[in-house]
């Protein structure tokens, strides 16, 4: 026992010492990293070191997908479902793999060695199918990819000797305006962020009325404003790279090639709101660009526009450090972020107080995009003018949008704001198209006689995913998809979400399963009308938009689940007598039931 | 000047920080709650306290009292919502009252029967759902957890001990205890805590004492939930 | 209650899976037995021993469905009941007999007649006059519509009658907080 102690320590001390208990989820995650799990010793340690209660720490783990508490095996595939991934064959590619390496999805293999299951949306949405496996993205699946990762399964291959060109992640940049295309020299910004001044370059971002690119839109200048009028003792700035958004794959290629003008709009409004401290929260999902940012922010700091001193300024101390999250779309709400940032269960707070007065550590704290930040860093250097005349009135400079599903050229496009669907769908090459769900499941579903619609804030708001469907799909089966995401996602905590979901859920596979009526009907309406009202947070809110959506204009895909007049049970009866005939060898006529009466 | 809100009609009056829920019962009007507990601070998740606050659904126990507001509670349109969150809680768990030694003091019974509750509506979940009888004077029956979490407030908050926490996510959240064997006799839990007597329904129960007060009775037998939410319990 | 004016309104009742409790619970409305019967007549019912309900107006079943004979026999009383009401915890939410839900039926099975102690020889019974036991008990209202739901382990005899006679004189039911109980 002590000695199983001591083999946990050895790597948990080293952690531990570099981390303070509110650091709690990216200890978890870095024991994890070392010891494929997080052992009940392990806690032990962390729980007397931390002087956590134990409860604490195995509900933090307990939270997380990607945390294990439990041996997961030496391999823990993971397919991403979304639509798009479906859209492309994973769900085929997931049944050869497991038949393949004799497993159950999501049950671990009988020698311990592998798991197959499935993960939301992994941000590869341009390149799918994709998976991770052990945590690293693995994207263009085929069949032969997937037969090849069988066989470095089952030769014990360990995943660091597997071939490069599996792990190989496009960034397929597909339309380039001003942010794409800006050739932004690091320290450029805050150059003219110091030159000009921090109140003045406060009011350039005013000026400019940029907007949240997260989707919610809120001024990000009044947003700044506020936290820098907010008392605390500390300010912190947060950029949420949470990108969780099923279809949103924008932030990967921004942090690949424009991390330091996402760095470099960290810093500057650390510098206007007056914060020492920033913190990049980083989904899991995207652990593979983890070095790359580490040696951007290591460079940034060699380059004096990180840590004490910025710019030679003697008052000018900011740094950042990166946060992972855990599989947990949640997380990407604010409030639930700043919980997770505290090493906390990523529940949403309670709101009022917002982030901006009562953030991490209950300070006050700006929330922005990835995007949202990298726009900043370009208004520093052009000015608000300049980006104010850009897009639409309401809607300020430009919006990258992610691109996915049926067309030709998948991939990420910047447009000015005001753009319309039908336009993008020309320039990706789409063609028969029924649908397009822009802003993924919580966003809308735009039907073709509204395709003349514009991405802005004042028309079609967007996070940026933008998820193509032609003529050959089925749009409940999308709606479906969706409602499983959410179901997945919701972190549990207000009554209506947590059980609503799963109802939801139910319900549509009801309906899948051929025991659809009107009655069921009325049922996900009354369920949709009770989520939108009742729950806790957006995603509750938000978790019946795809059914909403797609009822009110796909609604034959739905007609068509209605095969009965009445109600019929959501079960197979006969099939539910099948234990008993299998037990009493029986097979009579009274041994069965019929389907339904109707 | 006294601060007042108008709430179904009534003036209620509040003072500075009272949420509405808080002004509410202070002023005998009763709005249904579940992980609501006045000795607790208010964390809304239930949600059968939802309330409309100048037309728009919010949780009343965590939405603090300002001067002027009009609150809708005991409506057709929010008490149907509130029915329906109650019938989400019956599916979930495994809540067999005529074999429950809390029934007749259960809030979650009490506000279901104040809200008409006949039926849990749904399809059942049926969860699989372990008894923890490993502690001598307590068990733990988790079929009936609702995830209010008041025990988790009050064993940190009061008894400073955490005997229990939140694990999972979803609807795979689960109520946990503070031991490496998962069992509440490996806790420092004892009978004096808070986090004993807090459970508004039958997962925290006292052994070796069910069902000792007669049906007719009990405290939710003698009157409404409405009448007295939080009455002191006869077996407790 | 009003005279009666028109004709008498035709009542199944029957128990799947449940113990009778509920049956007895009504009969409990003593000799407002009479009163009721100047108003409705029994179709299908224990206390009738008809074997199969015909048109109805009232259909009330206590118990849950657990096995194929349950599942015909509220088929039939769905499809020949103008209202059809579940009474009682187990035709409700599945009551006492779904608390083997969290078993397999396999389990339940090897249990009763393979393991269990003093059984030699046990197998389990395969004659087709028996109905086969269904994987899950289940409430009323997850395999037909349910009109009405009268709770209670069981509903006393007052909630009965007031659920009856409400219906009789065309009111929606209702109980007020002395006659609702789950328990």
């Amino acid at each position: 026992m002590v000695c199983q102690i001591n083999t946990h320590a050895a790597y948990l001390d080293p952690i531990l010492i570099r981390h303070r208990p509110s650091d709690l989820l990216q200890i978890l995650i870095l024991a994890q990293d070392h010891y494929g799990y997080i052992h009940s010793d392990a806690i032990d340690h962390i729980s007397a070191a931390l002087k956590l209660p134990r409860s604490k720490i195995e509900g933090v783990a307990g939270f997380y997908s990607f945390l294990h508490l439990q041996p997961p095996g030496a391999y823990r595939v993971l397919f991403s479902d979304n639509i798009t991934d479906r859209m492309s064959g994973s769900v085929a590619l997931m049944e050869s793999m497991c038949s393949q390496l004799w497993v159950e999805p999501g049950k671990l293999s009988e020698d311990n060695l592998l798991s197959i299951d499935t993960t939301s949306c992994t941000g590869m949405c341009d390149q799918g199918p994709a998976m991770l496996v052990n945590g690293l993205a693995i994207n263009r699946l085929t069949q032969d990819r997937a037969n090849a990762i069988c066989e470095l399964i089952r030769e014990q291959v360990p995943v660091s000797a597997w071939p490069a060109v599996f792990f190989s992640i496009e960034d397929n940049i597909q339309r380039r305006d001003i942010l794409l295309d800006s050739h932004f020299q690091s320290g450029s910004s805050l150059a003219a962020l110091l030159l000009r001044g921090t109140d003045e370059t406060l009011q350039q971002i005013k000026a400019s009325l940029l907007r949240g690119r997260g989707g919610a839109g809120f001024s990000s200048g009044a947003k700044w404003e506020l936290c820098r009028q907010a008392a605390g003792d500390a300010r912190f700035v947060v950029c949420n790279a949470d990108e969780g958004e099923p279809g949103t794959f924008k932030d990967r290629v921004l942090l690949n090639n424009f991390a330091d003008m996402v760095f470099e709009g960290m810093t500057l409004c650390a510098r206007i709101i007056g914060a020492k401290k920033g913190f990049l929260y980083l989904r899991g999902e995207y652990r593979y660009l983890l070095n790359h940012l580490q040696a951007v922010l290591q460079r940034r700091r060699q380059q004096g526009l990180l840590g004490n001193d910025i710019l030679g300024h003697a008052d000018f101390n900011f740094d950042i450090d990166i946060h992972l999250g855990a599989g947990a779309y949640i997380c990407g709400e604010e409030s639930a972020l700043i919980e997770s940032l505290e090493g906390k269960r990523g529940t949403p707070r309670n709101r009022p107080p917002f982030p901006v007065t009562h953030g991490y550590l209950n300070m006050p704290t700006v929330v922005n995009n990835v995007e949202t930040f990298a726009a900043a860093s370009l208004i520093a250097l052009n000015g608000g003018a300049w980006y104010a005349g850009i897009g639409t009135g309401a809607s300020s400079g430009t919006k990258i949008l992610s691109v996915s599903g049926d067309c030709d050229c998948p991939g990420i496009y910047e447009y000015p704001y005001g753009v319309t669907v039908a336009q993008v769908l020309d320039d990706c090459g789409a063609r028969d198209t029924q649908a397009v769900q822009i802003s993924g499941p919580s966003g809308v579903c735009i039907a073709p006689d509204e395709f003349g619609r514009r991405i802005a804030f004042e028309d079609i708001p967007t996070a940026g995913s933008f998820m193509v469907f032609d003529k050959t799909r089925d749009m409940f089966e999308v709606a479906r998809n969706f409602v499983h995401f959410f179901k997945h996602e919701s972190c549990g905590f207000c009554t209506p979400c947590r059980v609503g979901t799963s109802l939801l859920s139910n319900m549509m596979d009801k309906l899948a399963n051929g025991y659809g009526s009107p009655y069921d009907f009325a049922e996900i309406e009354k369920l949709n009308a009770l989520l939108q009202s009742t729950s806790h947070c957006g995603l509750g809110h938000s978790a019946c938009n795809p059914v909403l959506e797609t009822i009110a204009k796909f609604r034959p895909a739905y007609d068509t689940r209605l095969a009965h007049k009445d109600f019929v049970p959501s079960f197979d009866l006969d099939r539910a007598l099948s234990q008993a005939r299998q037990m009493t060898g029986r097979n009579d006529t009274g041994a069965h039931l019929e389907r339904s009466q109707d | 000047m006294i601060n007042t809100f108008t709430l179904d009609g009534m003036s209620i009056p509040f003072s500075e920080g009272q949420t509405i829920i808080q002004a509410a019962m202070a002023a005998g009007v009763y709005i249904p709650h579940l992980c609501f507990n006045p000795q607790f601070k208010p964390h809304g998740s239930c949600k059968l306290c939802t309330v409309k606050v100048n037309g728009r659904q919010s949780s009343s126990c965590t939405h603090q009292a300002l001067s002027g507001m009009v609150v809708e509670s005991n409506t057709t349109q929010i008490n149907d919502e509130r029915r329906m969150l109650l019938q989400m809680l019956f599916v979930e768990g495994n809540h067999f009252c005529p074999s429950c030694e809390k029934s007749g003091n259960c809030q979650l019974q009490a506000t279901a029967y104040e809200l008409h509750m006949m039926s849990p509506h749904f399809d059942q979940f049926f969860p699989d759902r372990a008894v923890d009888a490993s502690h001598p004077e307590y068990l733990l029956d988790f079929n009936r957890c609702i995830l209010c979490s008041l025990c988790v407030r009050a064993s940190r908050d009061v008894d400073s001990k955490n005997v229990f926490a939140l694990s999972g996510r979803g609807i795979k959240s689960r109520l946990i205890v503070n031991a490496k064997s998962g069992l509440l006799a490996d806790t420092d839990f004892c009978g004096d805590d808070k986090a004993a007597n807090v459970c508004p329904v039958g997962v925290i129960l006292k052994k070796r004492i069910g069902f000792a007060v007669p049906i007719g009775q009990r405290s939710f037998d003698e009157q409404p939930i409405s009448a007295s939410p939080h009455p002191v319990m006869k077996e407790v | 209650m009003n005279e009666p004016a028109q004709p008498k309104l035709r009542v199944a009742t029957t128990s799947l899976a449940g113990c009778f409790g509920c049956h007895t619970s009504f009969l409990d409305i003593d000799e407002r037995l009479l009163e009721l019967l100047k108003h409705i007549e029994f179709d299908r019912s224990p206390l009738t021993d008809i074997k199969h309900c015909g048109p109805c107006d009232i259909g009330i079943i206590e118990g849950g469905v657990c096995n194929a004979e349950n599942v015909h026999v509220l088929r039939e009383f769905r499809a020949n009941c103008k209202i059809l009401i579940a009474i009682g915890a187990c035709a409700i939410n599945g009551g006492l007999p779904a608390q083997r839900n969290h078993l397999s039926l396999a389990e339940v099975l090897e249990e009763v007649y393979h393991a269990q102690h003093g059984l030699v020889d046990g197998f389990i019974p395969n004659d087709p006059e028996l109905p086969l036991p269904l994987d899950k008990v289940h409430p009323l209202h997850e395999v037909v519509k349910i009109d009405y739901f009268i709770p209670g382990c069981p509903p006393s005899a007052d909630a009965i009658w007031k659920v009856l006679t409400d219906l009789l004189d065309g009111r929606e039911p209702e109980l007020g907080h002395d006659l609702i109980h789950y328990d």
